[in-house]
């Protein structure tokens, strides 16, 4: 257990060891991260080339991804987030046991990437979920794959058991998300309630948009 | 131009034997009523071989300059022969606005079902007679349909890319500096968009009847046992990505089965409309993600189609072939691995072919700048010139490398005791369904006709290697399987002649950054590592496409899915959609 955290008296190295709670319970945490086996799209492509011989994702301990959510750790989101498979991604996190991480990877799980504009896609999949690394790029190397994940076990050498969330009063599940006409947050159904019924359709505000810059 | 055009002098094909069928000419397409398609269809596919129906297309001519006047919705049909061989025949039927309305064809081709359920989705087509027609991509309750030039996304900004808000020094008209993002500029303050007066709480979702073969399999009807409805996927290890397959069972015995898409449709096409062309090569790179550079490719040829008379040099020509070729053995390679993979050999073959697969993206990323998403081909080229030394380390990969990882693959899995038991007589397509289901590529060939474009209906220099078509007589798991091997030794065939000719020479002419391409129409289909990928394009003469549809192996080779899956076990269903080999960003595009 080398580490910067746990100091080790001369006198007693070969008997004892002092150390806080929260070091021994990060470090066992972030030595054995296991993704869900779940890809959505190109990126998933480079985070299966992550698990294979050339960059190998064992050296770091993460190799054992699991299909069920029940038993995964950490949600690699690789891909386009679209609206209409989004309910299911809510499920599966609200599925995973806590600790659980997100690591959104590429530009479309972080922000619609180039398909940001398109009308089935959710821009970046934060807007349900929480993240905690975001990895740039399109798709992004397997390298920075390995990088954010990386990152991720610093953020989790970071916490401290009583200031993280699964130890709150609560649980912190997220409703899942319902396809209506489109996809609607339940979080925002209020929301969404007063817009439709203060702005009679998107299409005038479009026309006054476009008024707009007609005008300047 | 309808009425100008109504008084042809020659005469008009095929009204001899449908009157009244072929109403009109439009540059090569014939233009056929409505009402009397199903019989030309009829006697097109019996009489004069047209058994092939390659693609099915919407088009909304709302807003196309040169065709106003012309009905609103038009459905474009292209068809083949694989018996001929040769160029696509072509028919397009009109249909007004407010009556939407084009009789199915599924019953003369079932491989138009998901094609024709794919435009009532996005242009609200309805096809009378279509045994199923209902959403595919989007999900049922869907506010109107997005393809339809009326529809504006929630993020909505001009007609055409690139946006005038986006120059630099440009007018900001959006109040750009104020509110940067397009959330903040958006209605509902994100990518939504609600009816007028939609209120959540009043909403009920509507019911899908998903059709599970209920008259099939009536024998088993008599176990008297209970049938069960099960849901494999969208979040599945072994549905490659996020498809769902909804499937009936009696026991473990599938008597139906529905694919359920559309968790992957990111608007590839409503985007591809405002991009200009130039723009829409990145694109394509994202539809079958492990094949970039055969995407490009069938991409360019449509657009130096539309373009004509493109004078493409010679070392480019070589280089096309020659990336196209690696990415079908990296291709088969990889759905080997992933064919084993759903087997449940789990993981082993699959590192074993991903071995390869790396050295190959290493030379595309050394010729293009980047591992996967090449946007390595441009009308009239290639981006970049290739240096020696990559040509040496391309002689070494194809001589030496690839030949002898071909060869293990083959030598630990063809003549495998349980790959055999897993694989053999499994999902059965016969070569008359393999044809009417409009399936293309290995599932095609493994089915034993041989149909391959590149002997077809020759494009790039294919006419100037000597390769074999591969043709398997099983029909099933193991004959698709074996294509897959043999074709990959056939590109090595061709790669090595290639690279011994590969002539000096610029690879492009004038970089050009955008075009202004002459309004029309073309469809390019090339052979494809997964089939029949076609491109269908129409100009109306500005830099951006009007309509740009993707014609895709995979999507296209689903259709099948359901025919081969009957009657097996659950567990080999994963095995056929193994071989089938999709890949869902095709797929839903």
């Amino acid at each position: 257990m080398a580490d910067e955290y746990l100091e080790v008296p001369p006198e007693l190295s070969r008997n004892v060891f002092l150390t806080t709670l929260d070091a021994v319970y990060n470090w066992s945490r972030r030595s054995s991260l296991w993704p869900m086996m779940f890809g959505l799209a190109c990126c998933a492509i480079e985070m299966i080339a992550v698990a294979a011989a050339r960059y190998d994702l064992a050296r770091f301990g993460m190799e054992v991804m699991r299909p069920s959510p029940r038993q995964a750790d950490v949600m690699i989101v690789s891909g386009t987030v679209t609206k209409k498979m989004v309910p299911q991604i809510v499920r599966l996190y609200n599925q995973m046991p806590q600790p659980r991480y997100v690591v959104a990877m590429g530009a479309c799980a972080t922000g619609g990437g180039p398909f940001k504009e398109g009308y089935n896609v959710v821009s970046g999949v934060d807007k349900f979920i929480p993240v905690d690394v975001y990895i740039p790029g399109c798709p992004p190397t397997p390298e920075a794959l390995l990088y954010g994940m990386m990152r991720l076990q610093e953020k989790i050498k970071r916490q401290s058991i009583k200031t993280v969330p699964w130890y709150q009063k609560g649980r912190d599940d997220i409703p899942v998300p319902v396809l209506g006409p489109d996809v609607l947050d339940l979080r925002r159904k209020d929301e969404i309630k007063a817009i439709s019924a203060q702005i009679a359709d998107s299409e005038k505000y479009l026309d006054r948009l476009a008024e707009k810059q007609r005008a300047s | 131009m309808v009425q100008e055009q109504a008084v042809v002098t020659e005469a008009l094909p095929y009204n001899d034997v449908v009157p009244g069928a072929v109403i009109d000419r439009d540059g090569e397409a014939l233009v056929v009523n409505r009402e009397k398609l199903p019989e030309l269809a009829l006697h097109l596919r019996d009489v004069e071989g047209y058994d092939y129906l390659s693609s099915v297309t919407g088009v909304d001519n709302l807003t196309h300059p040169k065709r106003q006047g012309v009905e609103r919705f038009e459905v474009v049909y292209h068809l083949y022969s694989t018996q001929r061989g040769g160029g696509p025949l072509v028919l397009k039927v009109r249909a007004p606005e407010e009556d939407p309305e084009i009789p199915s064809v599924v019953s003369i081709w079932p491989g138009a079902d998901f094609q024709e359920r794919e435009i009532w989705d996005l242009y609200g087509i309805r096809f009378p007679g279509h045994p199923n027609l209902r959403r595919i991509l989007l999900w049922e309750g869907f506010n109107g349909h997005p393809m339809r030039k009326d529809w504006k996304e929630a993020y909505y900004e001009e007609e055409h890319k690139p946006y005038s808000s986006r120059w630099p020094y440009g007018h900001y008209p959006l109040d750009e500096y104020k509110y940067p993002w397009q959330e903040e500029r958006a209605v509902y303050k994100d990518n939504l968009v609600f009816p007028k007066g939609f209120d959540p709480d009043q909403w009920q979702a509507p019911e899908v009847e998903y059709r599970l073969g209920q008259d099939l399999y009536r024998e088993l009807e008599k176990l008297k046992t209970d049938r069960i409805v099960v849901n494999i996927g969208p979040q599945h290890p072994s549905t490659h990505g996020v498809f769902r397959m909804v499937v009936a069972l009696e026991g473990e015995t599938i008597v139906g089965l529905e694919p359920e898409m559309g968790y992957l449709h990111r608007n590839h096409e409503k985007i591809g409309e405002r991009n200009t062309y130039l723009m829409n090569i990145p694109y394509t790179d994202r539809l079958d993600y492990i094949n970039s550079m055969s995407n490009n490719l069938g991409y360019v040829l449509a657009v130096e189609k539309l373009m004509s008379k493109v004078e493409v040099p010679e070392r480019a020509k070589y280089l096309r072939i020659i990336m196209a070729e690696l990415t079908r053995v990296l291709n088969h390679m990889f759905a080997i691995g992933f064919l084993l993979n759903d087997l449940g050999a789990f993981f082993t073959p699959a590192l074993y072919a991903l071995e390869e697969r790396e050295l190959i993206l290493d030379l595309f990323e050394a010729a293009s700048g980047s591992r996967m998403m090449c946007n390595y081909m441009r009308p009239g080229g290639v981006a970049y010139d290739v240096s020696d030394d990559w040509v040496e380390q391309a002689r070494k990969l194809v001589f030496d490398r690839l030949p002898r990882a071909i060869d293990e693959l083959d030598n630990y899995l063809t003549e495998n005791e349980i790959l055999l038991a897993r694989t053999k007589g499994v999902g059965y397509l016969s070569p008359q369904d393999a044809v009417a289901y409009s399936t293309s590529g290995p599932v095609l060939r493994g089915s034993g006709v041989a149909y391959d474009i590149r002997k077809a209906e020759p494009y790039c220099i294919y006419d100037r290697f000597d390769f074999d078509i591969v043709t398997e007589e099983g029909g099933d798991v193991y004959a698709r399987y074996m294509v897959r091997i043999r074709e990959a030794r056939e590109s090595l065939k061709i790669l090595r002649q290639a690279l011994r000719d590969l002539p000096g020479g610029p690879v492009i002419g004038k970089k050009k950054y955008t075009f202004r391409i002459p309004p029309g129409e073309a469809y390019q289909r090339i052979e494809a590592p997964k089939g029949e990928l076609g491109f269908y394009l129409v100009s109306d003469g500005t830099a951006n496409p009007y309509r740009y549809h993707v014609r895709s192996p995979s999507f296209i080779n689903l259709t099948a899915l359901g025919l081969m899956c009957v009657g097996h076990k659950v567990a080999d269903s994963v095995g056929i959609l193994g071989s089938i080999d999709i890949v869902l960003g095709e797929v839903d595009r």
